[in-house]
């Protein structure tokens, strides 16, 4: 359980994070807070040629609000977006979701947008950012673009960034007035992996859920004016559409299950959060 | 720009319980066999070696981390404490070891310089913590051998003593 050889750079300038990825492409990763990747190398389910630290780029470790949008640079911790004292105010969702994130020992060096690359489908960071319809923002040396989540989350641990391309940043929409934010999660124990997660973002007249843990990659779905009439088949249709599949932590049965309960249960927080 | 190659061992300098160090590492050696191995501090534990069950815990930066999941070239320029730092002098507990004596908070031990690591940090922010915020937190550490309960116990305790300790200061 070591990692396997490989060269390290620790980029004091963007351009030179940005150069390693040109030139190595698929053998070159991303450290940041090493927390996923580190065990990754460790099992050797990951085997690049260099890692390139960007932990030492002041430009990539601010986060700011601007324009209704919460983006977090790809070096800030977890721990430090759980610790800004506005979070709760500004995005609920994610306030209620980050404890959820492995365990504080593991979230002071954990990045958020760490969590994004790695894309885990039973993450709860990729999870509130498709239900939040929030965008990851990747640049090389010559370009940068924007992808929104539900673009960048391709399937199992596979996302829309290009080998030579760096994840700059995520943004996550600010609260809005009008609109009503939950966050639920069912695990075996505290800071596992999701069974199912579930986050919802609710209007007067709008319903959506967006279902971790289920499919390949968090899968969001939106219904106009859903009355507590159909909640149950409009969420027992989505279930059967996630295409749940068993595994050694649950059935899809009881995945299918808990997406019908949990659902329920997230989307009638949000609408108490709008009262 | 710094590339380290592969091939050789680096030289890696950093702080490490209030000592400066300098040694050397190659690229792809864990924090926890840097500070074991190289350094010889065998007080940190090395349990999974994938960051679940909290053995290693170590402070980087004040912060409780897991050295497992951390290569030594990451914590050039940081400042490292580890378990062997806790005691004030040689013979002499600290409030937490001594809580965690009294309430028998270990048996095998393995666990317990993590667990340690963990709750000095995390009592030197929160002075009076609630019993459920302690199980939360320590949620990050396995224990096989006291079922939690005399852990809880102790560090309750010890953030009793710490806090009459700074009354009195």
């Amino acid at each position: 359980m070591k990692p396997p050889r490989l060269d390290y750079v620790r980029a004091s300038t963007l351009a030179e994070a940005h150069a390693v990825l040109a030139a190595e492409g698929a053998d070159a990763r991303v450290i940041a807070g090493g927390q996923t990747l580190v065990p990754m190398l460790s099992m050797r389910l990951a085997r690049p040629r260099v890692l390139v630290d960007i932990m030492r780029l002041g430009e990539l470790g601010r986060m700011d609000e601007t324009d209704g949008h919460i983006r977090v640079g790809a070096g800030v911790r977890q721990a430090e977006l759980l610790a800004w004292p506005q979070l709760a105010a500004r995005q609920p969702m994610l306030a209620a979701a980050l404890p959820w994130v492995g365990h504080a020992q593991t979230r002071n060096r954990g990045t958020v947008c760490g969590s994004i690359a790695h894309a885990d489908p039973s993450a709860e960071l990729p999870l509130v950012l498709v239900a939040l319809e929030g965008s990851v923002t990747l640049s090389t040396r010559w370009r940068q673009r924007t992808v929104a989540a539900a673009q960048f989350f391709q399937g199992l641990m596979s996302t829309a960034r290009r080998d030579d391309e760096l994840i700059a940043a995520v943004s996550f929409p600010a609260a809005r007035s009008g609109h009503g934010y939950a966050f639920c999660e069912f695990g075996r124990r505290h800071g596992d992996f999701a069974i199912v997660a579930c986050a919802a973002v609710v209007t007067r007249s709008s319903t959506r859920l967006a279902v971790g843990g289920v499919a390949d990659r968090p899968l969001a779905r939106n219904w106009d004016g859903l009355s507590d009439d159909n909640l149950d088949d409009a969420l027992n249709e989505f279930a059967y559409d996630l295409e749940a599949r068993g595994d050694m932590h649950a059935t899809a049965r009881f995945r299918r299950d808990l997406v019908r309960r949990m659902g329920r249960e997230t989307i009638g927080e949000a609408r108490r959060w709008l009262a | 720009m710094a590339r380290l190659s592969a091939d050789r061992r680096h030289v890696v300098r950093f702080t490490l319980n209030g000592q400066p160090i300098s040694a050397e590492a190659e690229p792809r050696m864990l924090l926890t066999d840097f500070l074991r191995h190289t350094i010889g501090l065998t007080g940190t534990h090395v349990g999974c070696e994938h960051g679940v069950c909290g053995a290693c815990t170590i402070q980087i930066d004040g912060s409780p981390a897991r050295a497992c999941l951390t290569l030594a070239v990451q914590v050039e320029g940081a400042s490292l404490r580890t378990v062997e730092d806790l005691a004030p002098e040689a013979g002499r507990l600290s409030i937490l070891q001594a809580a965690f004596r009294r309430h028998h908070a270990l048996q095998c031990g393995f666990c317990t310089a993590g667990i340690l690591m963990s709750l000095d940090a995390y009592l030197r922010d929160q002075a009076d913590p609630r019993e459920r915020e302690l199980r939360e937190f320590l949620s990050g550490h396995l224990c096989r051998c006291t079922g939690y309960v005399p852990i809880i116990a102790a560090a309750l305790d010890a953030a009793r003593l710490l806090r009459e300790e700074a009354g009195r200061a």
